[in-house]
């Protein structure tokens, strides 16, 4: 591995090479019945794992980074994510 | 997520429920993509940076636990004498943000914060404050609360945790007459978003202390972060406020506070205050927490009837 000077990294972002996925015990899956793209969970999610999409549609769980927190089925005004225990 | 739509990019090794990296994606969302960030070394440091990868889509530098404000500081005095020889346009102004923990900010980092302040740099320090230096293994800090155990304020037969009251460092930012002092929440994500902006957009010093909950050393389940920062507030254990310099002796409380709830149902979702309600409940501790939260609110004016 070339060490640039001073320790830099060049490659902004580059931590996502890594997947966060597999920490996961349990699974978020949002009932798109229930969502009503508010968009909350979007911005309390620590991990930048849940992604915007248009009004009237769900947003999208990236599994590759989820850990499986739960805050966003904690803070879902309208109880549409339920966690549920991860089969490996 | 792949794209870059959060500046704070995913695959970084915060535990899962991580405050502080739910604290740092509100503050750049706010801030934007044209700032340059400082870290003190800290979780956040850390688990952000698994060298040679960064979650970092901003410039970011790291250097020691003690010195983000002195670092930010050169970083914005060095912009200022690019810009007054030439060598950069006029027009070329960075935001300038440090982050530390509240080790790197209530203890360690005091003194270059002081300097920072005193010295008038174009800076905005973010202190996010998990209450207890967690990168090492919850060790109590000047933060640390009034009855919390840590692995330095263990709960036992001595002592029921923590003895000392917190540090009350926005108050100190604020004893340096700067431009704006406040403190925010990552529960209430627009307030802190608006000052995070407020702050960005006054020339000088800027202070903001951010709650940020830490299910690790909190011990709390990983899906109450933001439930137990919410209750911070809602208890008036944690009060919202800005600073300006019309005035830096007088804090404007941001979120009144109606039907203020008892610092128990805080208290008792974490086990760091376990030991206040089992084996046996340590009403006469819980009673001093809830005096001296009461008193507080009372001099900041938190309750709205
Ligand atoms: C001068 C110095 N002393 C001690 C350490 C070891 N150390 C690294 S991080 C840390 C604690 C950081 O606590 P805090 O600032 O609250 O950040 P947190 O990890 O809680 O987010 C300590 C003591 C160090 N890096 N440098
Ligand atoms: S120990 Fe606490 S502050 Fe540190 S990464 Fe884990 S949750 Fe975040
Ligand atoms: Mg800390």
């Amino acid at each position: 591995m070339k060490i640039e000077p001073g320790g830099a990294i060049k490659e902004p972002g580059s931590s996502i090479a890594y997947k966060t996925g597999g920490w996961r015990t349990f699974k978020p899956v949002i009932d798109a019945e229930k969502c009503i793209s508010c968009w909350i969970c979007v911005g309390f999610c620590p991990d930048a794992a849940i992604e915007k999409t248009e009004k009237g549609k769900p947003p999208i769980i990236d599994y590759d980074y989820c850990k499986g927190c739960g805050i966003c089925a904690n803070e879902c005004p309208k109880n549409a994510i339920e966690m549920i225990f991860e089969e490996k | 997520m792949s794209e870059a739509t959060s500046l704070l990019a995913s695959g970084h090794r915060a535990c899962a429920g991580c405050g502080a990296a739910i604290a740092v994606r509100q503050v750049l969302e706010a801030a934007g993509p044209n700032t340059i960030c400082v870290n003190a070394t800290g979780c956040l440091e850390v688990t952000t940076t698994p060298y040679p990868q960064t979650a970092w889509r901003v410039p970011w530098i790291h250097v020691a636990f003690e010195n983000a404000a002195a670092v930010a500081s050169g970083i914005e005095a060095a912009y200022k004498a690019l810009r007054a020889k030439g060598t950069i346009p006029k027009d070329k102004k960075p935001n300038v943000i440090a982050f530390a923990g509240d080790g790197g900010t209530f203890d360690i980092g005091l003194q270059a914060l002081s300097g920072m302040l005193e010295r008038g740099h174009d800076v905005l320090y973010v202190c996010y404050d998990n209450e207890a230096y967690m990168n090492t293994g919850i060790q109590r800090s000047s933060s640390t609360p009034f009855g919390a155990a840590t692995t330095t304020s263990p709960a036992g037969k001595v002592i029921p945790g923590e003895m000392r009251k917190k540090k009350p460092i926005a108050l100190i930012a604020a004893a340096h007459d700067i431009p704006y002092v406040a403190t925010a929440s990552i529960a209430f994500p627009a307030d802190l978003k608006r000052k995070v902006k407020k702050a960005l957009e006054v020339e000088g010093p800027s202070f903001l202390h951010i709650l940020a909950p830490c299910p690790t050393g909190w011990r709390f389940g990983t899906e109450k972060t933001v439930e137990v920062a919410r209750l911070a507030v809602e208890t008036g254990v944690f009060v919202l406020y800005e600073i300006t310099n019309e005035d830096p002796l007088k804090p404007i409380v941001t979120k009144k506070i109606k039907d203020r709830k008892p610092v128990e149902e805080y208290l008792k979702l974490q086990g760091r205050f376990r030991h206040l309600f089992k084996p046996v409940k340590r009403q006469d501790i819980i009673d001093k927490i809830q005096e001296e939260v009461d008193r507080k609110c009372k001099l900041f004016g938190v309750d709205e009837d």
